[in-house]
């Protein structure tokens, strides 16, 4: 704990991803307007002390925008990677400690899936689907699960034949208890570092999806989507880019620093 | 065994920097080694005597370092000595073995070429005479079959044929002074007899000085006329090795003859 | 009636060569062993590396099944205590469910659980407060002796002991063989006792077997082969140990 309190970028990096839960809790109270409200008035108005970040082609307010759109931007990260976290853990321990045949069969799968272009693939399904936020969630998800899988599996199988396993064996105990006590909780850590790395990937995949227009939709807010509004406005108004530009920016980087704090606390630690 | 001495250790100070703090782990220990003896460190896991060894050809790397102290070799101060210099000692005047064969070797290189690269380090000789002067030195130390394992890779050989490879590697260069941590530790028992053997023939044939390093009092006691007790970083008891054994003066020493006379 | 009737036990594993692992033969690691220890016996299994002690512990344990030969193994509850204190406990459980484990698999009570590990704390010499500790707290003996005080909560039969002093410093192996002696004589249990160490598998056991290239090539009361070895490898193993004596 204290070694990662030491590394200021991972520090750093969690506080700005506390500063944008904080936006995403409270951002009823934190947003001085709502975002949908309309403000014919101040259209695309350069930011100023009414609007700190500005105004869109609606004359919303865009600090209010990006507030609420913290909230789609992290909870499409979080969910996406937890149900890859949670298929892939499941897959990849089950592979890992039954081995053999089932192993062979289930690592070909992962194969098979890790052929397709994820990119492509989610396009491919969302386009067949439509842009609902759990769909963009799902669907994240569903193509982001083999990583964690063949993490976990190889985790799994330099474990297995730790003595303390052995011993359990040893002392009458069987799969599923060996799995769910010993090997799950010490394959743990380069999955946290994993999934942590992978929010950050989730949510670029988010504001791209949105950015094409086939995210998520108007008028509810999410960072990607006000980029894509603000292509049309590129000369005009600048603030409409930039600022979601940077929030996407320094939040995927936030997530890799504090992935890569992880990972250099987590790993020494396992070599014990 | 007077004589003069061939490796004066004085006050030397080895510590590490960890996250919690600074530890000492060789706390000013001294002692000599005198010219055609052959002369022992034993201590436990974490007793310093490793380091000791290491830091003798300024070996350590960090969080460890070198605080103080030096290290006198044939009249020069190895610890205030500039790199090309240790170079030039390392491997020739000074050569050591260590404990893992497995990693002393590169896998990547056949034995005879890593020999042969010990010889051309330190002498201005062609390939063809590097590698005779390399074989010469398998057979020394009775490797049987020398041809064959001189274009073996690591991987192929027992444990005891690296050792003997390893001793035959640090031979090449006709040092005074070799240093042995922990030799025979990770072989078998009977192979173990063998290398201590090996390790005696050669000392008389090459009238060599020697450092032994290792944790088991019964292969120093073969091995060295002289031996100093570590415990914690700090030598506590230096003598012969008969009077330390019959006669130890220092508690600690007491304890740990008598934990290893106890298994029998 | 015996502890441990082994008969004809023969083990090989491949060995795979290449980048697509591909058989290239196969290494017989035990051939032909026969051996039977009984009830109350300290029997040790002495040898060098890759002479096939582990792999006989490990079938004898039921974690490696055979490829012939049989097992008639007496106890109802076996248990082991391997070589590495490092790696035989979970680095991240604490001590006190590591010491339970055994017991919670028997389906133990929590109170009853509660019980045991206040008593075994005592057995093994460690304060109570090394309960709610993580392993890497401890030095290598101490973590031998929690997977020591493991075994004897299950209250078994029968033990393995695998190298359990190997990787620990002379003063510790004394301590933690004591142990052992202790708990052998309080609860009655077998020992199988694994080691390449001669002086320790002296001091410890009452049977010894001479392993070599996966066969059994002496065996008998530990007195007997000690002083008076039938076979040569025996000999010569014996002529290695050296005795902490001033060269004359």
């Amino acid at each position: 704990m204290r070694d990662f309190l030491r590394n200021k970028m991972a520090v750093s990096g969690l506080a700005f991803i506390t500063l944008i839960l904080i936006f995403a809790a409270f951002a009823p109270a934190i947003a001085p307007y709502s975002p949908s409200e309309i403000d014919t008035d101040n259209i695309l108005s350069a930011p100023s002390k009414y609007h700190i970040f500005g105004t869109d082609t609606l004359g919303r307010d865009l600090f209010s925008r990006i507030v609420y759109g913290s909230r789609i931007s992290l909870s499409i990260g979080f969910i996406a990677v937890g149900i890859a976290v949670i298929t892939g853990v499941v897959f990849g321990a089950v592979a890992g400690y039954y081995g053999g045949r089932i192993d062979s069969f289930m690592m070909r799968f992962v194969d098979m899936m890790l052929c397709f272009p994820t990119f492509f693939l989610i396009l491919a399904v969302i386009a067949i689907l439509e842009p609902s936020i759990f769909n963009i969630m799902a669907v994240i998800g569903a193509t982001g699960w083999m990583g964690v899988a063949r993490l976990v599996r190889a985790e799994i199988l330099s474990l297995k034949e730790r003595e303390y396993v052995m011993a359990s064996r040893v002392m009458g105990a069987g799969g599923l208890w060996i799995i769910i006590k010993h090997l799950i909780p010490n394959a743990v850590a380069p999955v946290l570092v994993s999934a942590t790395l992978g929010v950050g990937g989730a949510i670029l995949v988010e504001s791209a999806l949105s950015f094409l227009g086939i995210g998520v939709q108007p008028p509810t807010p999410s960072w990607g989507n006000i980029l894509m509004d603000g292509k049309s406005t590129l000369g005009v108004a600048w603030w409409h880019t930039v600022f979601p530009g940077v929030f996407i920016m320094l939040t995927v980087l936030a997530y890799n620093l504090l992935g890569e704090g992880l990972r250099d606390v987590l790993e020494p630690r396992l070599k014990r | 065994m007077t004589g003069d001495k061939i490796l004066q250790i004085r006050d030397l100070r080895v510590s590490f920097d960890t996250p919690s703090g600074i530890a000492d782990a060789v706390d000013g220990v001294s002692f000599d080694v005198r010219r055609g003896e052959s002369f022992g460190i034993v201590g436990q896991s974490g007793s310093g005597k490793t380091l000791t060894a290491l830091s003798i050809l300024k070996l350590i790397t960090p969080p460890g370092r070198i605080v103080s102290g030096s290290a006198v070799f044939n009249g020069e101060d190895l610890m205030a000595a500039d790199e090309d210099s240790l170079r030039r000692t390392r491997g020739a005047g000074i050569s050591m073995v260590f404990q893992e064969p497995a990693t002393a070797f590169n896998p990547v290189f056949t034995v005879g070429y890593q020999v042969a690269e010990a010889v051309r380090a330190h002498q201005a000789v062609d390939g063809r005479k590097a590698k005779d002067i390399a074989l010469e030195f398998l057979k020394r130390v009775h490797i049987a079959e020398a041809l064959k394992v001189y274009h073996d890779y690591p991987h192929q050989l027992s444990g005891g044929t690296k050792q003997r490879a390893m001793i035959a590697m640090a031979l090449v260069n006709s040092p005074e002074l070799l240093i042995l941590d922990e030799p025979t530790t990770a072989l078998d028992v009977t192979i173990q007899a063998q290398i201590l053997d090996l390790l005696e023939e050669i000392r008389k044939e090459a009238r060599l000085s020697i450092l032994f390093i290792s944790h088991d009092f019964g292969v120093i006691s073969r091995m060295c006329d002289r031996v100093a007790v570590m415990h914690k970083g700090r030598i506590v008891e230096t003598g012969a090795t008969k009077d330390v054994l019959s006669s130890p003066e220092e508690d600690y020493t007491l304890e740990l003859l008598e934990s290893v006379r106890a298994l029998g | 009636m015996n502890m441990l009737e082994c008969r004809n036990i023969s083990k090989s594993f491949p060995i795979k060569r290449g980048y697509l692992q591909e058989e290239a033969g196969s290494l017989k690691a035990l051939d032909g062993v026969s051996l039977s220890i009984g009830k109350g016996e300290v029997f040790g299994l002495v040898g060098e590396s890759g002479c096939g002690k582990t792999t006989l512990g490990k079938v004898v344990l039921g974690i490696l099944p055979p490829d012939g030969g049989t097992v008639e193994l007496a106890a109802k509850r076996t248990q082991v205590v391997f070589q590495d204190p490092f790696n035989s406990l979970d680095p991240r459980m604490r001590v006190s469910d590591i010491l339970a484990e055994g017991l919670a698999l028997q389906g133990a009570s929590g109170g009853a659980i509660r019980k045991k590990l206040d008593d075994i704390t005592d057995l093994i010499r460690l304060p109570k407060s090394a309960l709610t500790k993580y392993p890497h707290q401890f030095s290598g003996g101490e973590r031998q002796r929690i997977a020591i005080g493991r075994a004897v909560l299950t209250d078994p039969e029968f033990i393995v002991c695998d190298e359990p002093v190997s990787s620990l410093d002379v003063t510790i192996q004394l301590q933690i063989l004591r142990l052992l002696k202790d708990v052998r004589e309080r609860f009655g249990m077998t020992y199988l006792f694994i080691s390449h160490d001669l002086r320790v598998i002296r001091f410890m056991c009452d049977r010894v077997a001479v392993m070599r290239g996966g066969r059994i090539v002496e065996e008998g009361p530990a007195a007997r082969v000690y002083s008076n070895p039938s076979d040569p490898y025996t000999r010569q193993l014996l002529s290695s140990i050296l005795e902490v004596r001033p060269k004359t």
